[in-house]
């Protein structure tokens, strides 16, 4: 299904605009030109050749030396609603999201209270359609309160619009409970996102245990907290012909047990973060919780090699930011004490170009594949350039240098892993489902000029 | 130095001023007056969110023998009771103008926070399990006094490593002195990776016999509870350093408080070898110089060996 048709959005006029002798690439449709791309009725129209598009009263971008990518697409992103809108709303959520190059987004579902029944999904949808800058689909619990026990009413769920399930932010410990949740996907459809973490393995684990942990005097939490439930979860949907997507995959150990499953023919799909395949432990030493305090935690560089061989083979198909956002009161706190989680939206592509693509550790085709490779998993068209498609398109600077938090922030909340640090390439216009989502305002005026 | 917050930001020469700084006010100690008026009309907060004896009691004695107001907050029964943050506590008690603050906090990380939100030099009087820079530099200072110089000593430290976060500031006070750190205890104790800190690793005694020094750690019962160890009975079998494993030529360390008979021996306790009473008194003249360097260590020479009105005090007027 199209995002328009699956997820939610507030309705606004459909976009009508030429983007003139833009750079498109498109590495799934294989495009990859100098165009000039015609976006109108919601739909990618026509990609011209250079200069010769009617205009037709469309508003025109001069986009030479710029950019033209298929929008991103982020499956995990924690949207704080309901009970702590105080950092973050739907709102502020799909704003940084469309700021960030978005053209949807999945919401996990550990809200207070969590997301639990289809009145829940009721509520969130309405207010999506009140409020989003971009299309949004929520997932809904697995377990009934996230405990762990009883099934939440899947099918009910699903006719309510659920995307998808996740207990996301807790595993779920009991493998009989597990098994039960992928039996029953065959009646009630609808993927399930895996946080893999042992907790008698992590205990009260703050920061990936090695050296660096040893060091510190941190307890920590170690690789195989998450390697051994992917391997269990693996083996029961394999089991159950199930389908799993593993969430925020770190270890290397991890990533080897999905790349096995895959072969192995089980419906397993992962995905990593932008702060994983960017940073290691070693960023942990400053015990700068505002940045540096996550779960998963941030793994050692074997680690993190091993997510971008998984990214390059496949093994991982898809970027989630695990967008977290947390105010400064529960992070201005000894690392110990903090909360959990870094935003991402607004910083994922542009660090992951900095940090990845310029210095040729991976091409830029494969990092625009992967940001948008998080719609597929749940059922969703993966968002395309080719003429015809729902119109979900990113327009980028990839020579603009900015600095992260210099001019605030659209989300609520300012715990960005990037916060500081100078990146190249920035998002200057995001289209999503069809509607302006997001023109950087600096950009916007000199066009205006 | 701004602050002492880990035994890590230390250069191998910073270490050494400060224990020649002590040596001036052993010096001191020895005298009828043990008072020298350096800090005169400077405060100095000491903060201990953890209970505390010989920590404490030694900076709020070094603090008054430097002649420092001396508030002393303990979090029981303090605004700390109350669910103040760390951050608004610091900003409350940095309205009165503290030259320094000393904090002891159940977290790693909290010293370093602290040196941010205060313009008061902080001392961190141990984080987490993270360091705790005033045992390892009363320590090093121990054994330097006893042995000359750490260069090629070989140390054991022996026990609940994981746990300890003076084995950690230990671990790297010794090796930066010059001398090679064994670590031994029963693996489940044993941090993994921590060889990468540059010592050896060993889960057994065996071998201990070539140390110079033995530095023991305590043992805490709920340990038992978490299946760390199976009882303390198997541990003080295998750990326990007792006269049998204490040769004549060695040194036998330990941070206090002591369990008796668990990762020590009573005997070894009260056996000539031992420098644990040693290590006590080190930690008050230890705790001056600390103070000492990091509020008046600018201000030129020590007024240490000079008597009581000697020397003008640097900030402030006199009482």
């Amino acid at each position: 299904m199209s995002l328009r048709e699956a997820l939610d959005q507030r309705s606004g006029e459909a976009a009508h605009l030429v983007l003139r002798r833009a750079t498109v690439l498109d590495p799934v449709a294989d495009i990859n030109a100098i165009h000039d791309v015609v976006i109108r009725a919601g739909k990618v129209a026509e990609l011209a050749s250079p200069g010769e598009a009617d205009t037709d009263g469309a508003e025109v971008v001069e986009a030479e030396g710029l950019h033209v990518f298929p929008a991103f697409f982020d499956p995990h992103v924690h949207l704080r609603t309901p009970g702590q809108e105080h950092k973050e709303d739907i709102e502020t959520g799909t704003r940084s999201a469309a700021a960030g190059g978005y053209c949807g987004i999945l919401a996990m579902a550990n809200t207070r209270p969590p997301v639990c029944t289809a009145a829940d999904i009721a509520s969130l949808r309405e207010q999506a359609g009140a409020s989003a800058s971009v299309p949004v689909g929520f997932l809904a619990t697995v377990t009934k309160g996230m405990e762990g026990e009883e099934l939440t009413e899947m099918v009910e769920l699903r006719e309510a619009g659920a995307l998808g399930f996740s207990d996301d932010g807790l595993p779920i410990t009991d493998a009989g409970v597990m098994r039960r949740a992928l039996q029953y996907q065959r009646l009630c459809g609808g993927n399930i996102a895996l946080h893999e973490e042992d907790p008698q393995l992590s205990r009260d684990g703050a920061m990936h245990e090695g050296p660096v942990s040893a060091g510190l005097g941190l307890a920590g939490v170690p690789s195989v907290s998450e390697s051994t439930m992917v391997a269990r979860d693996a083996a029961l949907a394999g089991y159950e012909g199930a389908r799993i997507h593993v969430q925020h995959l770190s270890a290397a150990e991890s990533v080897e047990v999905v790349r096995a499953a895959r072969a192995a023919g089980v419906q397993i799909s992962a995905e990593a973060s932008p702060h994983h395949l960017c940073l290691t432990d070693e960023a942990v030493r400053s015990l700068d919780p505002h940045r540096f305090k996550m779960n998963p935690p941030l793994r050692e560089e074997r680690d993190r090699q091993a997510l971008i061989e998984g990214l390059r083979d496949g093994t991982i198909e898809c970027i989630a930011t695990d967008h977290a956002p947390h105010q400064p009161e529960e992070k201005d706190v000894p690392f110990e004490q903090a909360a959990m989680g870094v935003t991402g939206l607004e910083t994922a592509f542009a660090a992951l170009h900095t940090e990845l693509v310029m210095p040729g550790v991976i091409d830029l085709a494969l990092l625009i594949e992967r940001m948008a490779g998080g719609a597929e998993p749940f059922d969703l068209q993966r968002p395309s350039l080719a003429p015809g498609s729902e119109a979900n398109v990113a327009l980028c600077d990839l020579g603009a240098e900015w600095t992260v938090g210099e001019d605030g922030y659209e989300s609520r909340s300012a715990n960005s892993w990037c916060a500081g640090h100078t990146l190249t390439g920035r998002v200057l216009m995001t289209v999503a489902a069809g509607q302006v989502a997001f023109r950087l305002r600096s950009f916007s005026l000199g066009v205006a000029a | 130095m701004k602050h002492l917050l880990s035994i890590e930001q230390l250069s191998r020469e910073e270490i050494e001023a400060i224990l020649d700084r002590a040596e001036s006010f052993a010096e001191v100690g020895r005298r009828d007056i043990k008072k020298v008026p350096t800090l005169r009309g400077r405060t100095v907060v000491s903060l201990f969110y953890e209970s505390s004896t010989r920590t404490s009691s030694s900076f709020d004695l070094a603090a008054k023998r430097l002649s420092a107001d001396v508030v002393s907050v303990k979090a029981a029964g303090s605004s700390v009771d109350k669910g103040e943050s760390l951050k608004d506590t610091i900003a409350t008690l940095s309205a009165y103008d503290p030259a320094a603050i000393v904090i002891r906090h159940p977290y790693a990380g909290a010293a370093q926070m602290v040196a941010d939100w205060t313009s008061a030099a902080v001392v961190n009087a141990g984080d987490g399990k993270h360091e705790h820079p005033s045992q390892a530099l009363l320590d090093v200072y121990t054994l330097r006094r006893r042995l000359g110089s750490l260069d090629g000593v070989r140390i054991w430290i022996v026990g609940d490593v994981l746990h300890s976060r003076v084995a950690r500031s230990n671990l790297i006070a010794f090796q930066r002195m010059g001398a090679k750190v064994t670590i031994c205890g029963p693996p489940t104790l044993i941090p993994r990776g921590i060889e990468k800190l540059g010592c050896e690793v060993s889960y057994t005694l065996d071998g201990c016999e070539e140390a110079e020094v033995l530095y023991a750690l305590r043992m805490q019962n709920e340990r038992m509870s978490e299946s760390f160890v199976p009882s303390l009975r198997e541990y003080a079998t295998n750990f326990q350093i007792d006269t049998r494993r204490l040769n004549p030529r060695q040194q036998l360390m330990h941070p206090g408080p002591v369990n008796r008979g668990v990762e020590l021996s009573g005997a070894a306790i009260d056996s000539p070898q031992s420098l644990i009473t040693e290590q006590v008194a080190a930690g008050l003249v230890v705790r001056m110089a600390i103070l000492y360097e990091l509020l008046a260590g600018g201000e030129g020479q020590a007024s240490a060996g000079e008597g009581e009105s000697s020397r003008p005090t640097p900030i402030g007027t006199p009482a």
